[in-house]
């Protein structure tokens, strides 16, 4: 669990992220990459691939990353929920040949928020540290099922039965843990 | 139009985490575009499986990765035009439209008997059979109990059972302790998109009420 001093907020990531966006900056792209190709690559063997499939799968993110840094908006989310997302449907093309079906927010049957937009959006921009301390304060047996949730690619209730717990025990200890998280969220003043 | 049945917390986990199968995610994603309260929530959700990656420890070296994704790298080709939607505020939303290659005004609907229609729905999945079923307006179901899980997003039209009023991007998530009786509300058919688990074939609720009427 040791992060590197300095990205304790991540907002070096974020600015890194938004220099590839913005100018193309290949040496912001090498920081962002050391620091995240490492834990892409390690993400990949354990959601489900051998040594070089990990590796491919990881170059294959960092790849993306560079190509799609233009879309990065930093007030929705830290770099690495950004780079988590582009991974995440990576694997899922990978190992489950599966679609990914998400919604179009361009879909004319799209409900928009109708907040406006100031307050609506979550504004994500404060949030990593409040987060990184939330999860770290989890009881043990709720860190380690968001864990597994996001780790393993396993339904929860295979995760229920690797775990020998009921199925209700293993939601209702999720919803726990992401409860906590969303309150430590909305302390810091950016979720309502 | 406010949305009153939610995607729970484990299915808004899952799905976060891209461990969600495809069909049942086909359900959770249209809810999603229906529903910014719900995307507010998988934001965090996100946020979650963001800040877990970044604190996955690897001392591997990355020197010859990064040499070799250096050489990899190009000018990004500027994002191509996007192709202007087919669809219409308050017709069926994407992803779902996608999947079955129309609006509710070019359906290609199946009939069941007594008056209700399906489409089936192909997914990669093994795990999920995925239908969008029309119901005919006030239509009542038999009493039932479910064998595994059952979610139904409904799209168009209502219906009630006893636990409330379910309407266009309300999201029920039944379970095999869900007893209940669901009843099309009577101004319109009810379109809604059904998703159980595979090989019980007839534990939807709509489907086990037709089943005796085609005899199988």
């Amino acid at each position: 669990m040791n992060r590197p001093t300095g990205v304790d907020d991540g907002s070096d990531m974020r600015e890194l992220l938004c220099a590839v966006g913005a100018r193309r900056d290949i040496e912001a792209y090498e920081q962002l990459f050391r620091h995240f190709a490492p834990r892409v690559k390690a993400y990949m063997a354990r959601t489900g691939g051998n040594g070089q499939q990990a590796e491919e799968l990881m170059q294959e993110t960092m790849i993306a990353v560079w190509n799609k840094a233009e879309r990065y908006d930093p007030a929705k989310g830290a770099a690495s929920t950004w780079i988590f997302t582009i991974a995440r449907n990576l694997r899922i093309d990978a190992f489950r040949r599966e679609r990914r079906p998400e919604f179009d927010p361009e879909d004319p049957a799209f409900v928009p928020d109708d907040v406006a937009p100031a307050d609506a959006e979550l504004d994500m921009r404060e949030t990593s540290e409040q987060l990184h301390h939330a999860i770290a304060a989890l009881p043990a047996e709720q860190a380690s099922l968001l864990k597994l949730s996001f780790f393993e690619d396993q339904s929860h209730s295979a995760i229920a039965q690797r775990l020998n717990l009921p199925l209700g025990t293993v939601k209702s200890r999720m919803r726990l843990a992401f409860d906590k998280l969303r309150a430590a969220l909305a302390r810091s003043g950016d979720v309502s | 139009m406010t949305i009153r049945h939610h995607i729970s917390d484990d299915l808004l986990i899952s799905y976060a985490a891209g461990s969600l199968a495809e069909g049942w995610s086909i359900a959770v994603a249209t809810h999603l575009a229906l529903c910014p309260a719900c995307r507010r929530r998988l934001t965090v959700a996100e946020a979650v499986g963001g800040e877990l990656l970044d604190t996955m420890e690897d001392e591997a070296s990355v020197d010859q990765s990064w040499a070799s994704v250096r050489s990899r790298l190009q000018q990004p080709e500027t994002a191509a035009a996007r192709q202007s939607s087919v669809g219409h505020s308050g017709g069926l939303p994407e992803p779902l439209r996608s999947y079955v290659g129309g609006d509710f005004d070019t359906l290609k609907w199946r009939p069941l008997g007594r008056g209700a229609y399906q489409i089936p729905i192909k997914t990669g999945d093994r795990e999920t059979m995925v239908r969008l079923l029309r119901i005919p307006a006030g239509k009542p179901v038999p009493e039932h109990s479910h064998g595994g899980r059952e979610l139904t997003l409904v799209l168009a039209g209502s219906f009630h059972d006893g636990t409330g009023l379910f309407a266009r991007g309300d999201l029920e998530d039944a379970d095999a302790s869900l007893t209940h009786q669901p009843v099309a509300t009577p101004e319109a058919d009810c379109i809604c998109l059904a998703v159980t688990d595979a090989p019980l074939q007839f534990r939807s609720w709509i489907m086990r009420a037709i089943q005796p009427l085609l005899g199988i």
